[in-house]
């Protein structure tokens, strides 16, 4: 029996206080989000229960009970208070997928800080803007990672502490450098929990927006609510489970479902530290039992590429339930693990700024293979008429997916930027930024973004910090960056550049482009492709009109031109 | 091009991989560390060694080619190249 049981039967007097009263909270009280993932599931007799099994390069393995990760976050936490950290400041998690990361978000959120995760992978520019935007006052980090952070010290004046979790105590340190080795540290058996409310800030992710600077998208504790009751029922997650989420807490899959959900669940957890392969993942679950999976569609077609026969080489049998978050999952990828896995998995759609998990397919209910789902229950849900912003009512209409706000981890705002913030609300919906259909029965329909931000491999690139830093290569002198069709990341970037005079294109010259944003921005922001043109499509006021190269990568009509540029 | 030996064109691949790829100098890494699935080099990095592997061996890799796990090893890269250099 699934939790949610009857998805009709739960939509009926549905009220989130059902899940404040599961974990004992009360309106007014204190709720920190680390206390419930750790302290309270030891208070509640699970202190020896395997919190965390992690796996990392080389065959690293390591394993935590709750116990563990309880005295982990009193021990970080600690660390961080004798520093002068204090709550409310901004501690930036900068490592890869290790087990300090997760120990370090519940120290961070034990003194009341926010922790403002990043992904590892990021260039040195895309970490500074972030970290200068939030004002951080700290970073932990590992040594391979350091020297991104020394590259742009100097200019982040705010950032007091750089915490290195790895560091070799023989190589010096610089200024503003600590060293904090946890296993080397003396557990901290009781430490004062900052007491957080509902609505203290608790975790800063940065999303891309079409234009302008990434934007820091504030959660509150009160988030838990919404985490905890979506990962029951959605993910189903059950007390002898053995749960593998994929996503790296860099991106809010990671640290909803990756930390928050699970751990607040008291739900034993794998993690993967290691890059993609069939024979890897598939081995893992072999070896860990895991029993409820949730990955991304990227991750399903790059598994399904390499065929149906590598499966039969291992012990999947563990498997019991199936999930998928990011982008929209394909009809054939349902279809392919219905066929090799015995169940679909199912697509759950929701963004950073939701928190969690906002339309979904679930246990029990029918899938239709390559469909949203319906909402969750206490969300409102609907698609606007992008004219009157009027909810459509007659099945089929194409319309913006928008949200009755008011859902306990909704993002509270948009760190330093009031007006952006605001721009999201609408009529009194929250508008999400994309586009669906609803069915005659209710299920959601994907159609595409409704804007220019570019869904790479469920991770979003702002055409806008592409360009930007295109124009910082000495050889660049316009550019227009769209998405281009992509078998396994469903898009990915591609590149329109004019030269500069004096230079010539060329294929080392495109290696050289490719690189540079690589290191400066990330691997996923980097053009997969590189077209050099002679003169971009503008409109007669000078904008580079995007539309039309979009158009052309996808083969679709260029629509209206008459605004275009004539030579 | 044509004789180039396989030991100086597993140099190249690594000496790039090493310059490009590695954040920590002081990792060490073979012609067979795992670089995909060791997660050395992402799948969208994998674009740019391809790049790099055409340019410098003047070779064209088609894409159905160009996987994970031939990519995942400097020896795989490597015996992959020749292929297309003959």
């Amino acid at each position: 029996m699934s939790n949610i049981g009857s998805y009709e039967e739960r939509l009926k007097n549905f009220r989130w206080s059902l899940a404040e009263k599961e974990l004992g909270y009360k309106d007014g009280e204190v709720i920190n989000i680390a206390w419930y993932c750790s302290d309270r599931i030891c208070l509640n007799g699970n202190s020896e229960k395997i919190a965390l099994y992690y796996e990392g390069f080389g065959g690293v393995v390591k394993k935590f009970t709750f116990n563990d990760i309880r005295l982990a976050g009193n021990t970080i936490g600690t660390f961080l208070q004798n520093l002068g950290l204090k709550n409310e400041d901004r501690i930036c998690l900068f490592m890869d997928r290790i087990p300090e990361l997760y120990l370090s978000f519940l120290g961070i959120l034990k003194i009341g800080a926010i922790v403002q995760p990043l992904f590892s992978a990021f260039g040195d520019e895309s970490l500074f803007v972030r970290l200068e935007n939030a004002r951080t006052r700290a970073i932990i980090t590992q040594r391979k990672h350091l020297f991104k952070v020394r590259k742009i010290l100097d200019k982040l004046p705010d950032l007091e502490f750089v915490i290195v979790v790895d560091q070799d105590k023989n190589k010096p340190l610089k200024s503003r450098e600590v060293l904090f080795n946890i296993e080397e540290s003396s557990p901290v058996e009781n430490m004062e929990i900052f007491p957080t409310v509902a609505e203290s800030p608790s975790v800063l992710h940065y999303t891309s927006g079409t234009t302008g600077q990434p934007k820091g998208v504030k959660h509150v504790h009160y988030s838990l609510i919404s985490q905890y009751l979506t990962a029951k029922w959605v993910l189903d997650l059950q007390n002898d489970d053995i749960y593998w989420c994929t996503a790296d807490p860099g991106w809010v899959t990671g640290t909803s479902y990756g930390i928050i959900g699970p751990w607040s669940l008291g739900i034993t957890q794998c993690i993967l530290d290691a890059g993609f392969s069939a024979q890897a993942w598939y081995s893992f679950i072999d070896k860990y039992r895991v029993t409820m999976w949730y990955s991304a569609p990227t991750a399903i077609r790059s598994l399904m590429k390499v065929g149906d026969e590598i499966i039969k080489e291992y012990n999947l049998s563990s498997l019991r339930q199936l999930a998928s978050v990011g982008e929209p999952l394909n009809a054939e990828a349902v279809i392919w693990s219905e066929k090799n896995f015995r169940m679909p998995f199912l697509d759950t759609f929701w963004q950073t700024e939701t928190g969690a998990i906002m339309i979904s397919n679930f246990p029990g209910m029918k899938v239709k293979p390559g469909s949203m789902g319906k909402p969750f229950p206490g969300i409102t849900g609907v698609v606007l008429d992008p004219n009157t912003l009027e909810p459509i009512t007659e099945p089929g209409r194409i319309g913006l997916i928008a949200f009755k706000p008011g859902w306990p981890s909704m993002m509270r705002s948009y760190w330093n930027n009031e007006k952006k913030y605001q721009e999201k609300f609408v009529n009194g919906w929250y508008l999400s930024g994309d586009r669906a259909r609803i069915d005659n029965e209710g299920y959601f329909w994907f159609v595409g973004r409704d804007d220019d931000v570019i869904n790479t491999g469920g991770h979003l690139v702002s055409p806008f910090e592409v360009e930007s830093a295109l124009l910082e290569y000495p050889a660049v002198g316009e550019s227009a960056v769209v998405s281009k069709p992509d078998e396994v990341n469903m898009e990915v970037v591609k590149a329109f550049i004019t030269l500069k005079i004096g230079f010539v294109p060329g294929k080392d010259l495109e290696l050289d482009i490719m690189n540079f944003i690589r290191k400066r921005l990330s691997p996923m922001a980097m053009p997969q492709e590189i077209e050099f043109v002679e003169a971009l499509p503008k409109t007669r006021s000078g904008k580079i009109m995007r539309r039309l190269l979009h158009a052309k990568e996808w083969g679709e009509e260029t629509g209206d031109i008459s605004s275009l540029e004539s030579d | 091009m044509e004789n180039m030996k396989l030991e100086e064109m597993k140099d190249i691949v690594l000496n790039y991989v090493i310059k490009e790829y590695l954040d920590d100098e002081e990792e060490k890494i073979t012609y067979d560390t795992c670089l995909i699935s060791g997660g050395y080099v992402d799948s969208f990095s994998m674009v740019s060694l391809l790049v790099f592997l055409e340019n410098k061996f003047k070779i064209k890799i088609p894409p159905s080619k160009a996987t994970p796990e031939a990519f995942d090893s400097v020896n795989k890269i490597v015996s992959l190249v020749s292929q297309y250099m003959k």
